[in-house]
């Protein structure tokens, strides 16, 4: 009875958690973004929780912002746009507090916590900032108003691939949900605006991907996604019809994004209980509002590219969005384009909401194909463009490179310099970046282009950290019977256990038997501390697994399900059935310790007394893994019998029936034979005369 | 009618052969075509260069190989990873029933060594195979050479949309055996292996290479895969067109194809090359390491080199480019190959017989024992009115039962003594555990021989003329059945077991002069009728064979099929013991009926 509370306790533990992460999430990334501009003091990492420390904290950072934002104004007196930098910072404070209120309550102690983390993921110092800013100024609150960011990080991966992530923000300020019909639009894109209100969308998150991400070659991406396209949507919660309205919405995003998206429709939609919190502000959990669904075979190409680029305020006319050419992004090993919309706060009081579209896409180059074999990469090389300016509607317009690797420059060599570093944890880790201002003129130099170029030293550029979680999945067995499906995850953290949700969404035509579920770690048997299913319903609904797992450290857990291959109605064949049929990805959802916090001998620099024990912040972070998809053959008939036989029966009803039938209703007529010239000449002149004719 | 039976039945059984020795006459079969569009029209160009290169790696290879005395295993994974492919290894181990005399393998231990060449933008759910084993002594060398060079070229393509796995495995087939069975998860079998850490999802198709010399003469196309499977036909269509096209020597069974159809040389070599490959699928075995993809429905065959006295050469960078463009075809496929036929038998490379058309051949004899059967089934109808006491039921479904009973267990003691017995054996007599193993066999096969008496001994009282009529009812319909089934998956088996079963089914009684029909028995026995394979076989692969060597190839067939069964999951050995053998059994038990 006691372990079952404590299971209990644990799911509500983990549930509250994940929803939390999230939002801390988004703060990291908010942070990862503004790393740049703020100048950071040296923070005593975790020294202070009390509320007065807080607050001043806070405002040191705004008024570190301010600083960078005044420098930039500076360095760069031609970018127009005064928004104010800051701004982030009090975004980022505010996801902070905006806390869903369910949870704030049962998480006053965490609250503390994570101010810790928070501060902890603020910037570092770099080193090579220079000091010019000095003047302190106190920021004015800015008017809120729409605005637009854009950024691209470039990691160069052990494996000698390159990665390249774009992410364009554009806020959208308005209040569609009052009733209030928005006909006037700025920055934010129109045709996607006009569904989201229409639809009554609080959540939307979208993504169209071609190939696999490779985790043990590549690690973690930014954001992950599952081959094919994944849809998944919060509804508000005053929305009545909600499958009604999911249908029309995949209707309308499917001609929007040029994709199969009408294919979804409940053979392939579920609503996972726990695996997709929503990630914006609310405090609709109610899975009831929720869509998820995801269609393994859709291929992505350059016809889904043009209006993802098109949703874009600058297009790609100008700034970070001119290297997307689709014959060198579609010219790699990965890519995957994606757009989450989702409420955020205004500011940091989040007395107001704003809305938050956030496009990415993610390449990964490879070496081998790229040709010579020459480890070395350029602007140039990988998108066959070089940048000449930023959107002229961003507030913000930057390059990162990771360096994290390369602190010394041994392992590559990067030009042109740039004297801007920042320091972001991202995904558990810490890494340091190069960045490249595009709002700063300087940042071009002489050639008003930025070619940056990456060229390896090494030949061999060591070995990557394993990454701590990862999950694979395939078919076991042979015939066409029956088969097993096997998900493994693998915990590849020394000593630290962590729990994960599985997601598995399976099509009705498996029926999977579910009293074959095993779960096993090591050897020994496994049992999920909650389990959410939901049977198939043939030709209606697809199976639905939820699982909430403790992987034990260092080890790997396997899931085991049997399933029957079930005969369908020969309509239901696709065109090509012997192609197999696919199973979508499943979802592998966790807090996963981080490796910063893993580093217990740690050789940096840092203050005795912040290093005894184990940290507290920073210990975990929220990933999400997707396993590869399934291509399952069914028994297939042998379809050509069918047509021949179809085309012989035609070929005999249309001769056999067809002449009888022709025989049966032709009405038969004795024809008599047509009168000579003479005779017709004569009847004409009878006619004339009234003389009856011959 | 039934002083027609006997001619119908003999007619039946001579059209029977005579179609199919038809099958090979030139008129009467199909050319092969591209059934799958896929891979058809669409052009490929092939360009691999680094046939040297590849020669060079390979002779790397032998030197570690020899270095290491086995797999390198750290040399290959190296070698593997500087290409760009994942590289995973499999070790397994495992202990042979009995030592296997003709490979000289006991206790066997091994590592396969896979790269995954991972297909830009795929979602990793469909693989291709390419397959090199690595053997012992000098053999294959150059075909792992070519696989890694293959690799390292195929690497900088950027047309894959199918993962590509390259797999060098030790053992032969003990190793494809594990892989596979690590692969998809399952164990047939009982061996040991470890599981596997990298998949590419479904495999689609896969090609077992083997090369032993920098040059060759001609590439031979394996097919016959375990139980007599065979790949789906346009996987050799597709070699066929490519050897073809690159203008490279290819046989089937060894034998080039000849144009002169209508000579008599001309038509008997195309005989040849059938019953060559009718023998070879009759065994069940795998012919290659490509036999045991066929399990799981993977499309697979296997290439060999030959190195012949020829004058017109073929090197490495030739049968590079043939490759590269067969797998550029294979990555063309949009689903798996179905288009063509899955049962066929080709007398020679670009002819093939379909199911169609050979199995009336094996009909015309299956149709001698139902019309044998419907006459008992008439006489017995029409006997009744002596007896219509209802006397003779009641004892006839007992002398019925006890000879069936009896013979399959003898197929049982066949099936299992062997292999239980073998310590004893060894230990009473000065023989190997092989040796033990099939003389066994052999033991247990003639002792069979004995089981009238016996039966007659359980029975009480005397066999009726009607119990041997029922009996061989029984016999006739269980024999129908069970040819029937065996031709159904397995033509060949099918075929060559009615061949020498049906005529001792249709004709044998009580009452045909006993030391005869005896003879003619025990002569087309299902073990002597292997004894004639071996011999016929060693004939048609022109390498004929004394007596004496004829007995010791058919002692190492017995011990290779006990292996075969117990390693890969053969069933030509159980079906043997099991079924057959004791359907023969009660055959024998008319015959001496009482």
């Amino acid at each position: 009875m006691a372990a079952h509370r404590c299971n209990i306790f644990m799911l509500v533990f983990v549930l509250c958690g994940l929803t939390y992460v999230f939002v801390r999430a988004d703060i990291e990334d908010t942070n990862h973004v503004k790393d740049a501009e703020s100048v950071a003091v040296d923070i005593a990492r975790k020294a202070n929780i009390g509320a007065s420390l807080r607050s001043t904290k806070t405002e040191d950072q705004t008024q570190a912002a301010e600083k960078e934002r005044q420098w930039e104004a500076e360095t760069n007196p031609a970018d127009a746009p005064s928004d104010n930098k800051a701004d982030h910072v009090h975004d980022t404070m505010q996801n902070l507090d905006s806390r869903p209120a369910p949870y704030a309550k049962d998480q006053t102690q965490e609250a503390a916590e994570e101010e810790r983390q928070w501060e902890a993921t603020e910037v570092k110092e770099a080193d090579h900032v220079p000091d010019t800013m000095q003047t302190p100024d106190v920021p004015p609150p800015t008017p809120a108003k729409d605005q637009f960011q854009e950024e691209l990080v470039i990691r160069p991966l052990h494996s000698g691939d390159i990665y390249a992530s774009f992410q364009f923000r554009t806020m959208w300020d308005t209040d569609f949900l009052r009733g209030s019909k928005v006909s006037h639009y700025r920055l934010f894109p129109k045709s996607l605006g006009q569904v989201i209100s229409k639809f009554s969308v609080r959540e939307l998150h979208i993504s169209f991907t071609q190939g696999y991400w490779r985790t043990m070659q590549w690690g973690q991406p930014f954001l992950p996604s599952p081959p094919g396209a994944e849809l998944w949507v919060w509804f508000q919660d005053t929305v009545t019809d909600v499958d009604g309205a999911w249908k029309e919405l995949t209707n309308v995003l499917s001609g929007i994004f040029c994709a199969s998206l009408n294919f979804i429709d409940s053979t392939n939609t579920v609503q996972p209980s726990a695996s997709f919190k929503p990630l914006g502000l609310g405090n609709v959990t109610d899975q009831r509002f929720l869509r998820y669904a995801v269609l393994p075979r859709e291929i992505v190409c350059t016809e889904n590219l043009t209006p993802w680029k098109k949703l874009l305020p600058c297009g790609s006319k100008a700034g970070l969005a001119v290297l997307m050419k689709s014959e060198k992004l579609f010219h790699s090993s990965f890519h995957s384009q994606a757009l989450h919309f989702r409420p955020v706060c205004q500011d940091w009081k989040c007395k107001s909401t704003v809305w938050e579209l956030r496009q990415t896409l993610n390449v990964v180059f490879d070496l081998h194909t790229s040709g010579q074999g020459k480890r070395e990469w350029s602007l140039f090389k990988m998108f066959s463009r070089t940048l000449t300016e930023a959107c002229p509607l961003a507030s913000s317009s930057k390059v990162y490179v990771d360096v994290t690797d390369n602190p010394q420059g041994e392992l590559f060599e990067l030009s042109p310099t740039t004297p801007l570093l920042s320091q972001a944890v991202v995904l558990g880790d810490r890494r340091t970046y190069s960045v490249y201002d595009l709002t700063n003129q300087a940042t071009f130099g002489q050639t008003r282009s930025l070619n940056m170029l990456l060229r390896w030293r090494a030949a061999e550029s060591g070995d990557m950290l394993r990454p701590l979680l990862h999950g694979e999945r395939y078919v076991a067995g042979y015939g066409l019977q029956t088969g097993e499906i096997h998900t493994l995850m693998y915990n590849n953290h020394p000593y630290r256990a962590f729990p994960v949700l599985l997601l598995d969404t399976v099509p009705w035509y498996l029926r999977l038997y579910i009293h074959t579920l095993t779960v096993t770690s090591k050897g020994r048997d496994n049992k999920p501390s909650y389990i959410h299913y939901q049977p198939s319903k043939d030709r209606l609904r697809p199976h639905l697994l939820e699982m909430l797992v403790q992987l034990p450290p260092n080890s790997v857990t396997e899931v085991t399900m049997q399933f029957e291959r079930a005969l369908l109605k020969w309509t239901e064949y696709t065109p090509d059935p012997n192609h197999g049929f696919y199973v979508g990805s499943s979802v592998i959802s966790a807090l996963v310790p981080s490796v910063v916090a893993m580093d217990t001998n740690s050789t940096r620099e840092c203050p005795l007394f912040s290093s005894f024990f184990p940290c507290k912040e920073e210990s975990s972070y929220f990933m999400r893994v997707y396993t590869e998809p399934l291509l399952v053959n069914l028994p297939t008939p042998d379809f050509s019998m069918p047509y021949n036989v179809i085309c012989l029966t035609c070929t005999v009803v249309a001769v056999g029936y067809g002449s009888l039938y022709n025989l049966l209703t032709r009405t038969f007529q004795v024809e008599e034979p047509s009168p000579g010239l003479a005779k017709r000449l004569a009847n004409i002149i009878r006619r004339l005369r009234g003389v009856p004719l011959l | 009618p039934c002083h027609l039976q006997d001619p119908a039945s003999v007619m039946c059984y001579l059209a029977g052969v005579a179609w199919f020795m038809g099958l090979a006459f030139e008129p009467f079969t199909l050319r092969t075509y591209m059934s799958e569009n896929a891979m058809g029209s669409t052009m490929v160009e092939e360009r691999f260069p680094a046939g040297e290169r590849a020669l060079a790696t390979g002779r790397e290879f032998a030197a570690h190989k020899k270095k290491v005395g086995g797999m390198p295993v750290d040399w290959l994974v190296k070698t593997m990873q500087s290409r760009g492919l994942e590289v995973f290894t499999q070790s397994f181990t495992r202990k042979l029933p009995f030592p296997d005399e003709n490979k000289e393998r006991y206790m066997v231990r091994g590592t396969n060594v896979y790269g995954i060449l991972r297909a830009p933008r795929a979602p990793r759910t469909e693989a291709l195979v390419l397959s090199a084993p690595c053997s012992e002594g000098n053999n294959n060398n150059q075909a792992v050479g070519l696989l890694l060079g293959l690799a390292q070229y195929f690497r900088s393509q950027i047309h894959w949309a199918k993962d590509i796995i390259f797999l060098v495995n030790e053992h032969d087939l003990i190793g494809m055996q594990a892989w596979l069975e690590g692969y998809h998860h399952t164990n047939t079998t009982g061996g040991d292996w470890s599981p596997l850490q990298g998949r590419g999802g479904s495999i689609q198709a896969a090609l077992s290479l083997e090369l032993s010399s920098d040059v060759i003469t001609s590439l031979d196309l394996v097919l016959e895969g375990l139980n007599g499977q065979l790949p789906n036909l346009d996987l050799a269509n597709l070699f066929y067109a490519f050897c073809q096209k690159i203008g490279v020597l290819c046989t089937i069974q060894g034998k080039l194809q000849r144009n002169d159809w209508d000579t008599t040389s001309g038509y008997s070599h195309a005989a040849q090359t059938m019953m060559l490959m009718v023998l070879k699928q009759a065994s069940g075995r795998p012919w290659g390491d490509h036999g045991l993809f066929l399990r799981y429905h993977i499309e697979a065959a296997s290439i060999r080199g030959i190195n012949s006295f020829r004058q017109y050469k073929t090197d490495t960078t030739t049968i590079g480019r043939l490759l590269e463009g067969m797998y550029r075809k294979l990555n063309n496929l949009l689903e798996r190959l179905h288009q063509s036929y899955f049962f066929y038998l080709m007398p020679s490379l670009s002819r093939f017989v379909s199911i169609g058309y050979y199995m009336p051949a094996f009909g015309l004899l299956a149709v001698i024992l139902l019309l044998r059967a419907l006459d008992l089934w008439v006489q017995l109808g029409a006997s009744p009115p002596g007896t219509e006491d209802g006397v003779p039921s009641s004892p006839g479904v007992l002398s019925i039962l006890t000879p069936v009973v009896i013979s399959h267990m003898t197929g049982v003691a066949l099936y299992t003594l062997p292999i239980l017995s073998q310590e004893m054996a060894v230990q009473h007599f000065p023989v190997s555990e092989t040796e033990a193993v099939v003389l066994t066999a052999i033991a247990i096969y003639t002792a069979g021989l004995a089981l009238p008496h016996n039966t007659h001994r359980l029975l009480q009282g005397e066999g009726t003329e009607e119990g041997w009529r029922v009996l061989k009812l029984v016999a006739l319909l269980y024999l129908a059945v069970l040819l029937g089934c065996t031709a159904l998956i397995n033509f060949s088996l099918g075929f060559i077991l009615a061949l020498s079963l049906v005529p001792i089914a249709a004709f044998i009684t009580p009452h045909t002069p006993k030391a005869l029909s005896a003879a003619i028995m025990v002569l087309l026995s299902p073990g002597c009728t292997l004894l004639y394979c071996v011999f016929v076989f060693q004939e048609l692969q022109e390498t004929p064979v004394s007596l004496q060597d004829g007995w010791m190839l058919f002692l190492s067939v017995i011990s290779q099929g006990i292996l075969d069964h117990a390693l890969y999951g053969s069933l030509v050995y159980p079906l043997l013991a099991l079924l057959i053998y004791p359907c023969w059994l009660l055959l024998w038990n008319i015959l001496f009926w009482k």
